[in-house]
């Protein structure tokens, strides 16, 4: 007769506990050298708890299921040509930025937590860590797979970690990504699956994928809510994490405070592309920007402090800016990448009328105010043949790397924000406060940035003109412009039987 | 949305059928629940603690169920989670 089932506890606590030993002929810290560095005390690791307590048994079949499920439906999706039944194919440009822009930082995510599951000194760390840094390569692994139908039949996605190293717009994922890679081990878990994971994922993953699911992308539904599961285990982990180092010493807390304020403001800079994914790259949008911030940042994140509150943790600095922003920024953002449609991976083109009154109705305050006439007038004078792309390249944020686009939305939403310090005779750019304090708390390390728009001028992306860096890039010259000019758009005429617009175009 | 609720826990599942016994038991054993459809899944939210409980899923599917398969449906929470064998439970304060 078999033996009785340990409970879930008890084979967690044989997992983790007791497996490391003390070192006797190397000395500790030249083991885990690098888990002191940063200032954070850890008295007692067997303190830590995965309040999961999922062992290896259990997460391999786990995964193995959802594994299955995910490349059965991906399989049947592309048998049944899944691709021509999305809302648009205009929808795709959101599936390109994600590839090139998300999809390299779960990779990088993947370096970052083997690194921590060697380095740090409690079994019961490490092992959360090595999971998760199996569960980031499988999100990059699955996202490469599913996406790799739509490479098939759509432009734009062929090179995505070839460009996650040069083009302009996806540095500002890169550039936070390794930030928190560069930093010590502590402050990278607290980076990526805290301020990253746990405050902001939702903001990524939920919407967007309900979004996809909305447009009739089954197979980004699928492997987006494939690795939402997973990303729910890294938030736990996240918070755990956090209230174990502020429990475990006094002089924690300020470090940790710090490090919250700086990675909330980076990655919330970094979700800046994604509230122009959700607002308008998404044909059919189930939830704006705005409404998701209010949701998933002021109301849950506010939850959530509220309740870190007892260990003396406070809102990360500049959040209040952050939500003041939240109706203007998608916006914005839109906006600079139809200025630059030429230089991009993916297709612009402004809202349609139906979009616009969407837009309208989620944005009261700002959309027709502000925003409405710069779009009618693109419109306009592409109508027209008059309009031309920003032939100057713009100055970019030294530290979130995102264009000098952003206005003082609190006082003059039409100005332009823009901050600036000087460090050893050099005078240094910033798009917000929180940029700039988070260059001024560490400004060795950003001194140092690889500002795109800095490289080009320096002779260093493939040439002068902007065909000799888009080479570089390696973009196809179908990959970018406007998107009714475009092949995608020809391609979508022709499956649909509209052989008139798939010859002309528009 | 009316007005905000300060100390909301919820949990977000696929919209599929092997969650829903899971939203069923939900909404049993946490009368106070909201659950909203959305595209491709489903968000329950409580004020205050929310808890997902293995005994009543098991007389909803009528076979053993274990707890930790929650992951294969789990989209996204917010608490502090607490889990055994018998129980899923999210809790702030």
């Amino acid at each position: 007769m078999a033996a009785k089932k340990l409970n879930l506890r008890k084979r967690y606590e044989l997992l983790t506990r007791g497996m490391g030993w003390e070192t006797s002929y190397q000395k500790m810290d030249d083991v885990f050298p690098y888990d002191t560095f940063e200032g954070i005390k850890i008295t007692d690791w067997d303190k830590w708890e995965d309040p999961f307590r999922l062992t290896m048994d259990a997460y391999w079949k786990f995964q193995a299921e959802k594994e299955k499920k995910l490349y059965a439906i991906i399989d049947s999706f592309a048998q049944n040509n899944g691709q021509t039944n999305l809302a648009d194919a205009s929808y795709l440009s959101a599936i390109k930025l994600f590839i090139t822009g998300v999809t390299p930082l779960e990779y990088a995510a993947h370096h970052g937590f083997s690194h921590l599951g060697r380095h740090f000194r409690g079994e019961g760390a490490r092992i959360a860590c090595q999971m998760q840094a199996i569960d980031e390569l499988r999100h990059a692994q699955t996202q490469i797979h599913t996406i790799s139908h739509y490479n098939k039949h759509f432009t734009g996605l062929h090179n995505p970690f070839h460009q996650s190293d040069r083009v302009w717009y996806l540095s500002v994922p890169k550039s936070f990504g390794e930030d928190a890679l560069t930093a010590g081990p502590f402050e990278f878990i607290t980076s990526i699956s805290f301020a990253f994971e746990y405050v902001l994922t939702n903001l990524l993953f939920v919407p967007f994928m309900s979004g996809a699911a909305y447009n009739g992308d089954m197979a980004t539904t699928t492997f987006g809510f494939s690795a939402q599961s997973d990303e729910s285990r890294h938030m736990t982990l996240g918070l755990e994490i956090i209230k174990f180092m502020v429990e475990q010493h006094e002089d924690n807390l300020p470090i940790i405070q710090r490090w919250i304020d700086k990675h909330f403001w980076r990655a919330y800079r970094v979700l800046a592309l994604v509230s122009a994914m959700q607002d308008y790259m998404l044909t059919n949008t189930p939830m704006s920007w705005k409404e998701a911030w209010d949701i998933y940042f002021v109301e849950n994140g506010g939850a959530l402090f509220e309740d870190l509150g007892r260990y003396g943790l406070k809102m990360p600095k500049h959040h209040e800016l952050a939500t003041a922003e939240a109706e203007h920024l998608s916006h914005q953002v839109w906006s600079v990448f139809c200025a630059l449609g030429n230089a991009t991976g993916f297709h612009t083109f402004e809202p349609s009328e139906e979009k616009m009154a969407w837009l309208s109705e989620k944005y009261p305050n700002t959309f027709d105010k502000y925003y409405r006439p710069r779009f009618e007038l693109w419109k306009r004078q592409k109508a027209e043949g008059t309009f031309e792309y920003l032939a100057s390249l713009p100055q970019l944020c030294q530290v979130c790397q995102i264009p000098m686009i952003f206005t003082e939305v609190e006082t003059d939403p039409m100005q332009i924000s823009f901050r600036n310090t000087k460090y050893k005779g050099d005078n240094y750019h910033f798009c917000s406060d929180g940029c700039k304090d988070v260059f001024e708390n560490e400004p060795e390390k950003y001194v140092q940035a690889w500002l795109p728009v800095h490289q080009i001028f320096q002779g260093n992306c493939g040439g002068a003109t902007v065909p000799e860096v888009l080479e570089w890039y390696k973009f196809q010259p179908e990959d970018g412009g406007d998107y009714f000019d475009s092949l995608d758009y020809r391609r979508w005429q022709e499956w649909h039987g509209n052989a008139e617009a798939a010859k002309t175009g528009s | 949305m009316t007005d905000k609720k300060k100390n909301t826990a919820f949990l977000i599942v696929q919209d599929n059928e092997d969650a829903r016994p899971i939203i069923e038991a939900v909404e049993q054993d946490n009368p106070e629940a909201s659950i909203q459809y959305e595209p491709g899944m489903v968000r329950m939210e409580c004020e205050g603690s929310l808890i997902v409980k293995q005994e009543t899923v098991e007389a909803l599917i009528g076979r053993d169920w274990d707890v930790q398969e929650l992951h294969l449906v789990l989209i996204s929470l917010a608490g502090n989670v607490d889990e055994d064998d018998e129980k899923f439970e999210l809790s702030w304060g």
